[in-house]
Order: C-alpha cells, then sequence, then structure tokens
C-alpha cells in the first residue's frame, strides 16, 4: 500500500495506531491516585512529543543516514517558528499559511547553510553548524530585534493587520475556523483522556512526516546517503559526486526542523530567540541518539522520552516527595526525600543525563536496541524460527 | 512494489473501528463544559507557581516559592496568619479560598519564555491550575502573562518591572503589584540630583530585554530632565555572567556615573566587574565616579558584598519597614526559614493574598469576576501603606523606596538603609504615559 512492501505497511499502520491512541497510553493513571502526578497525557505536552518527534526525524535524515553531526538545527526551528508567528500577523490565523510558510522559509536557510557548511565534513561541520546558529540567535535576540522581537519573543497583538481574516475571525490559530485548543474531555473509570484539535493536527502531520521518512529511508536516494556514511571516498572513486547528496538530505532536514518549529507557533503563537541556542540543537541529538539513531521509530522515541522527563519530573517538587514518603519516620523521611528531590524538580535535567549515560554505555543502538534484545528474548524461545531480523 | 488483498469482511471491520474511533469524542464531549477554565469543583482549589529555580534569578525564584508556600498555609488558616490580620480587608477566614483548601503546583520557569509557557500550559491542562503566578525576568511574565489571556486563567505577576507588563503588553487577565522602571526612576532621580548634583555625564549597561530597556529608557529620560548627559547605553546579554569587557570602555568614555540596568546575578557580577576595575576610586571630570543600581535587592546586595556600600537604588519594599503589615510578615516568614524575606519575596506573598481575597469579595473564581473585584481595589496594610490597583492598566500604586548600601552592616541582613520612602503621587503617571502607550487591555477570558 502506498508504495511500501507488507513489513513497512504493517509498521506504518502500528504507527498510525500508536499515535491515534495516544491520548490513552499517556494517559495510564487514574485520577486522584498517587501515580497520577505521572500522566502525560494533556494537549501541550502530546503535541509537543509529536512536534519534537518530527524535528528528530527530519534530523535523523541527516544524521541517521549520512552520518553529518549538525548542531546547528534549532536555527531552522526558531525561523520556522518566527515565519509562521509573522503569517499569522500579517495573513491569517488559519495554519496552512503559517505552515508552509514556514517549511519553505526554513528550506531556503538551511540552503544558504548547508552549502557552506558541507564544504566540510566530521569534526569542523558540526562546529560551522554550530557556529550559524548561535550566530543566528545572537541575532534574533539582539540585532533583529524589530523583526523578533529580542528576548521577550514575537507574540500576537490585537492590532496586527491579518489582512484576509474576517472582522469577527477567531482571534487564535485555527483550521478553518476550528480552535487548535479545543478539546474533548473523556471520563471513564475515573480517568480523564483528553482529546485536542491542535495534537491531532501535530498527530497527522506526525503521520505524514514519518511516512516520507520511510520512503526516503527505503528509496535509490537513502541509499546514496548511507553510502556517503560508510565510505565517502569509495563513493567518490566509483564517479558520484556526494555534495548533491548531502545537501539535499541537510536541506529536507532543514525543513523538517522548520516544520517543527512551525508547528511550535500553532500550538502557541509566540516565538522566543531562546528556540534557536545551541541547547536546542544540543537536544534533538540527544532524542535521535537516546531513541537510536538511523532507526525509523528511534528518534521519535527519544523526543518523547525526553519531552515527557522534562515536564513530568521538573514538576515532582519536595512537596510532592514528602506526600509520597510520609509513611516513613520522620527523620528518614527528611533524608529519602532530599535524597530524591536531587533528581527530580529542578534537577530533572540530572535524571535526564544519568539516563543517557546508561542508554549510550549499555545500548549503543538507543531505545531502539533495548527494545529489539527483548524481542529477540522472547523470539528465542521459539526454536525453530532463526533470527533473521537484522537491526536497522 | 505492495500487494494488499481487500476483502468485504477486512473493509467492514476497519470501517466500523475507524467510525467508532471518530464518534467518540463527540459522545463524550457533552456534561464536562463548565461556566469558566478550571473551575474547582471539588474540596479544594489549585493555584500554580511558576517561579525560575535555573538560571540568573534563581535566588529569586527560590525565596518567591518560600514566600508562596508561607501564603498558602496562612490562607489554609496554619500559621500565624502573617499579613493576613493586618489587611485592610478582612474578608479572608483562614479557611482557605471560598471554603476550598488551597493546593499549589510548582514549575521552573528556567528564566525562558519557552520554557515557562510551556511549564504554565501544563499547569492549566493537567493540574487544573485557576490562577497562575510567578516569573522573575519582564520576558518571562509578559509570555506568560499573554498565556494566561489566551487560556482564560489569571496572571497574578510577581518579580518583573518592566514598563510593558502593564503598559505596551498589558492583559485584562493579568495583574502586577509590583512597580516599575517609571516608578523606579521618578523616585530615584531626586536623590540622585541631590547628592550628585547636576552636572553629570551618565553611562548606562543594560541588560538586553524588555525590562532593561524600559528601565534605561525611564533612567535617562528622569537623569536628563534634570541636567544629566547620557554619554553611551550598552547592551549586555541576558546570559552574561562576565562584564569586564563591558566595564573597561566606560573608563574611557568620559563618563562620570554608571548605571547598572541588571538585575539578580547579572547585576553581581557586573557590579564587581566594575569595583575590581577600581571605577569608585576614579575622580573623573573633577568629581568622583558613582555607581548606581535603579533596581535593587537584598539577595543582590548580598551576593554582591562589600560591593554595594554607599550605592544608590530603589527597592519595591524591605524588611526593616516598621509598619504593622512588614513586620508581621517578617515574623512569620523569619519563623518559618530563619531569615528575612525579599522584596520578591514580598511581592508574591501580597500577590497571592491579593487573588484569594478578591476570590472572597467576587464570591467565584471566575478570571473575568475576580478581575472585576481587582480593578480599582483600595487597600491597605501590606507592607506598601495606602495601594490602588488601577483600573486602567492593572498596575498597582504605591510608596517607593530610595535605597543605600548600608556603610557598616550590623547583620548579614543589614545590607540597606532607607534613604527616603517616596510617596505615591509622585511615582503616579497617565495610562496613556508615551513609556506606556501603544497596548491595550482588551476584554477579560473566561476560557
Amino acid at each position: 500500500m502506498l508504495g511500501l512492501n507488507k513489513r513497512d505497511t504493517s509498521f506504518l499502520i502500528i504507527v498510525i495506531l500508536l499515535t491515534m491512541f495516544t491520548p490513552f497510553l499517556m494517559q495510564p493513571f487514574s485520577e486522584g491516585s498517587a501515580m497520577a502526578q505521572f500522566n502525560g497525557g494533556y494537549p501541550d505536552l502530546m503535541a509537543k512529543v509529536a512536534i519534537f518527534g518530527i524535528f528528530a526525524m527530519g534530523f535523523n535524515i541527516l544524521f541517521g543516514l549520512t552520518g553529518y553531526l549538525s548542531f546547528g538545527h534549532a536555527a531552522f526551528l526558531g525561523v520556522g517558528s518566527y515565519s509562521a508567528v509573522w503569517m499569522f500577523k500579517l495573513l491569517t490565523l488559519n495554519v496552512f499559511p503559517a505552515i508552509i510558510l514556514s517549511v519553505i522559509v526554513a528550506g531556503l536557510f538551511s540552503l544558504l547553510i548547508g552549502y557552506i557548511s558541507l564544504r566540510r565534513s566530521g569534526i569542523y561541520f558540526s562546529i560551522l553548524t554550530l557556529a550559524m546558529a548561535e550566530m543566528s540567535y545572537r541575532l534574533a535576540y539582539s540585532v533583529f530585534t524589530p523583526l523578533t522581537n529580542g528576548e521577550t519573543g514575537l507574540q500576537l497583538r490585537p492590532g496586527d493587520p491579518r489582512i484576509l481574516d474576517a472582522a469577527d475571525a477567531s482571534r487564535y490559530p485555527n483550521l478553518f475556523g476550528l480552535e487548535l485548543s479545543t478539546s474533548y474531555k473523556l471520563e471513564v473509570l475515573n480517568h480523564v483522556f483528553t482529546f485536542n484539535v491542535g495534537f491531532y493536527f501535530c498527530a497527522v502531520i506526525a503521520i505524514i512526516a514519518f511516512y516520507l521518512t520511510l520512503r526516503i529511508f527505503r528509496s535509490p536516494f537513502g541509499m546514496m546517503l548511507r553510502a556517503v556514511k560508510s565510505n565517502q571516498n569509495r563513493m567518490s572513486f566509483t564517479g558520484l559526486n556526494p555534495r548533491p547528496y548531502t545537501l539535499a538530505a541537510f536541506v529536507i532536514s532543514g525543513m523538517y526542523a522548520g516544520l517543527a518549529g512551525g508547528l511550535l507557533a500553532v500550538m502557541d503563537p509566540l516565538a522566543g530567540a531562546e528556540r534557536m541556542q545551541w541547547t536546542v540543537g544540543g537536544e534533538v541529538v540527544i532524542m535521535t541518539i537516546l531513541g537510536g539513531a538511523g532507526t525509523l521509530l528511534g528518534p521519535v522515541l527519544g523526543a518523547g522520552a525526553i519531552k515527557y522527563l522534562e515536564n513530568i519530573f521538573s514538576k515532582i517538587n519536595e512537596t510532592v516527595l514528602h506526600s509520597w514518603f510520609s509513611f516513613m519516620p520522620d527523620g528518614m523521611e527528611d533524608v529519602v526525600v532530599s535524597f530524591f528531590a536531587f533528581f527530580t524538580g529542578k534537577g530533572w535535567a540530572l535524571t535526564l543525563g544519568l539516563m543517557f549515560m546508561l542508554v549510550v554505555t549499555f545500548l549503543p543502538g538507543g531505545l531502539v536496541e533495548g527494545g529489539q534484545r527483548i524481542w529477540n528474548k522472547i523470539r528465542r524461545k521459539k526454536p525453530d524460527t532463526p533470527n533473521n531480523n537484522p537491526a536497522e | 512494489m505492495s500487494t494488499s488483498n481487500f476483502t468485504r469482511r477486512g473493509m467492514l471491520k476497519t470501517g466500523a473501528i475507524a467510525g467508532a474511533g471518530l464518534a467518540l469524542p463527540q459522545i463524550l464531549s457533552a456534561g464536562s463544559h463548565s461556566s469558566y477554565m478550571n473551575a474547582p469543583t471539588g474540596s479544594t482549589v489549585t493555584l500554580g507557581f511558576n517561579v525560575p529555580q535555573t538560571g540568573p534569578y534563581a535566588d529569586e525564584g527560590a525565596d518567591e516559592l518560600r514566600a508562596y508556600e508561607l501564603a498558602v498555609e496562612h490562607l489554609n488558616g496554619g500559621g500565624d496568619g502573617g499579613m493576613m490580620g493586618t489587611f485592610s480587608s478582612q474578608a479572608l477566614q483562614g479557611n482557605g479560598i471560598l471554603g476550598r483548601k488551597v493546593e499549589f503546583v510548582t514549575g521552573d520557569t528556567q528564566t525562558k519564555s519557552d520554557a515557562a509557557r510551556a511549564s504554565a500550559k501544563s499547569m492549566i491542562e493537567k493540574d487544573g491550575a485557576v490562577m497562575i503566578t510567578g516569573g522573575s525576568s519582564s520576558g518571562v511574565a509578559i509570555a506568560v502573562q499573554g498565556l494566561c489571556q489566551e487560556a482564560g486563567v489569571i496572571f497574578m505577576a510577581g518579580l518583573t518591572h518592566s514598563n510593558d507588563t502593564t503598559g505596551k503588553d498589558k492583559k485584562a487577565n493579568g495583574f502586577r503589584h509590583f512597580f516599575n522602571g517609571y516608578m523606579s526612576a521618578a523616585a530615584l532621580a531626586p536623590v540622585l540630583e541631590k547628592m550628585y548634583g547636576k552636572d553629570r555625564k551618565a553611562y548606562h549597561l543594560t541588560a538586553d530585554y524588555t525590562w532593561g530597556w524600559t528601565q534605561e529608557e525611564s533612567i535617562a529620560a528622569a537623569t536628563e530632565a534634570m541636567g544629566w548627559e547620557t554619554v553611551n547605553k550598552v547592551r549586555t546579554p541576558l546570559a552574561s555572567t562576565d562584564f569586564s569587557s563591558y566595564i573597561a570602555p566606560v573608563l574611557n568614555s568620559g563618563a562620570d556615573v554608571l548605571v547598572l540596568n541588571h538585575y539578580g546575578g547579572n547585576m553581581v557580577n557586573s557590579l564587581t566587574n566594575a569595583v575590581q576595575f577600581g571605577l569608585r576610586d576614579k575622580i573623573v571630570n573633577g568629581k568622583n565616579f558613582e555607581i548606581v543600581v535603579p533596581l535593587y535587592s537584598r539577595l543582590m546586595a548580598k551576593g554582591a558584598g562589600e560591593n554595594v556600600k554607599g550605592i544608590f537604588g530603589s527597592t519595591n519594599w524591605h524588611w526593616s519597614l516598621t509598619d504593622a503589615g512588614s513586620k508581621a510578615f517578617v515574623k512569620s516568614f523569619g519563623t518559618k526559614y530563619g531569615f528575612p524575606p525579599s522584596q520578591a519575596a514580598h511581592t508574591v506573598y501580597c500577590q497571592t493574598l491579593l487573588y484569594a481575597d478578591a476570590c472572597e469579595r467576587a464570591g467565584s473564581h471566575n478570571p473575568c469576576a475576580v478581575g472585576e473585584a481587582l480593578e480599582g481595589f483600595e487597600f491597605d496594610g501590606l507592607g506598601n501603606g495606602k495601594t490602588l490597583y488601577r483600573a486602567e492598566d492593572h498596575q498597582c500604586f504605591k510608596d517607593v523606596l530610595v535605597v543605600k548600601g548600608k556603610e557598616n552592616p550590623e547583620n548579614e541582613f543589614d545590607l540597606l538603609e532607607i534613604v527616603e520612602v517616596t510617596p505615591a503621587a509622585q511615582v503616579t503617571y497617565a495610562p496613556d504615559h508615551p513609556m506606556f502607550a501603544g497596548g491595550e487591555l482588551g476584554a477579560c477570558n473566561a476560557g
């Protein structure tokens, strides 16, 4: 179906189902229970997982296939957000012009940066992209203040022109009138599931992006990109010029990043310069490696894991910890709480760092490799099936 | 190429599942609508405290969180009640808000608009917070204020000193108790004139974001009006930690006053750098070189140590004030934590009490009703004397303190001395003052 073989079709269907049922999957605990703290099924987090999944998927086309490690993708994310918010301000609050422009602008911007940076490879390429992104961040932060509104961030104002919108049109980002913040809440057996228009919009786009990635991975073009990774010299000696391929991969991944940036602005119409900071560029590298670079599903899993940790762990403060450990005797409770407080609340980044270290040390292929190992363990129980399941 | 076999049974199955999936949300949409966003249903009400726990303003954030916890304790009837006893409006009973026990969630703004909005969103969407408060840094406060306006909850601004928060970025759902750059300038200028004379050349170092810009504009305007000359204005990134490269040019500029539009960790570092460069021992144009820090706090004074002695600035509140409200607050804060509160702690404590009081008077948590109760509200007994929440821009008008780094501190908290209490009338401006123009409150949004 859709130009995919049977195995990929079922893979795509599994991904579609997982995405569509995210509101259930991320809300496993009932309201009011002690575990409710760990529920992640609220619209903002679910949409962020989908958006950063797209960002990491795009990054993976460059890093996973060609092996070029870019630290500059945050710049495209930021450019995408700024373009989207400007579309909201000037044209209309309908989301389509916004995300289309953000993809186009990010594509052009990545063409420029890619053309310069791809003259070098390896560490020099990484440093060049890092420098470019940091430069964009500084420009957005102060020099281009009239265009970006500096540190405060570009936001919507009641006085924006919005020439295509009628006077009584919605004042929030919408899908032909349907506001993205609209949610349906479903209450079953003490669970509250939230179905949000914005999340499903991001989810559908994420599925399309996933499908495109799948096609790129399986195409001859994808094979060429793998050839760049395995041995660029050999590729040149056979008479092929790797530059157009790497540049194309760079621009495609830049457009994915722009799309993600546009979607961030769609979900929350504010674009801040810190979106372009090198920490964001580093975050997407961590997401991709944590999930499994070069695999199809890995980057999405990595994005989900990191966004979940950031949002859920950073909110576990000492009061929450005290309520968990209140069964302990007083002196011991304080010790245990102060120990865990080290890893939660403002220490969430520490937990993330430890997790990243463990994964990279013991599962070099990321979370996907972990999944495969478990799967293989289960399979090994059946003696007659040979293990012909190569790693991606 | 793919091969797929569509069977009748298969099609029916898929169709039924898809149909059920599509119909599900519609079936269950009814019954979960209430009159306003996150209306509390049970016996508790949740407030969201969104403060910087990491980044250059982390010290202020930590102190804000302490004050929030104290305020919640007092609202729920615990402790000694603090300023609830001295507050001129006696609507609060000590039984929570409208009989509901107050609970709270916390988040880390990281002093970044993006992170602050994500954190506020999760409070609104996941935890059902009916009011968001906090923010050190005006950029963050403005970003979160915009979010609360869109989401339909009340935003009670914490430590935000930019003119824009209640100027061109003001919102109907947002309220600010803290003072602003214009007020600092109006209070500080007469004192500076008295101390340093009318003929001075000022050099500005400014944190490069909305707060720095508006404070620089306000101070420059006020000092130029009394005859000072502004030699240069230099913008420094908020994330800077070393300012030596910015200090060196000051020496060669011919300026004899350095105005540091920095706050928190920024100010501690820039002031330390300036003193290390020997600026304060210099004689320029036949006058002693002076440093001014328009927005001062005790936490900063503590961080900068010896360097703050004799340096002028303004502050919203100081623990050494002797009115009944301040005394009660310092006492209960000191009992709980063992040291006096900062101005950040004071303003967020007041904001929490003011919100709770407005709910009681309005009889509802509905943001529109609460907003109406706060607009034009006059009160006293919260440490700043008689105060007005102006309806036109949701800004509080109250006395401003001009302070000076104490020469001979008696203990580690006794770092600032109050030079003058500038009456509210002297710092009041018209709502359409050019430094505040260009925005509109809009209509209140109840979600």
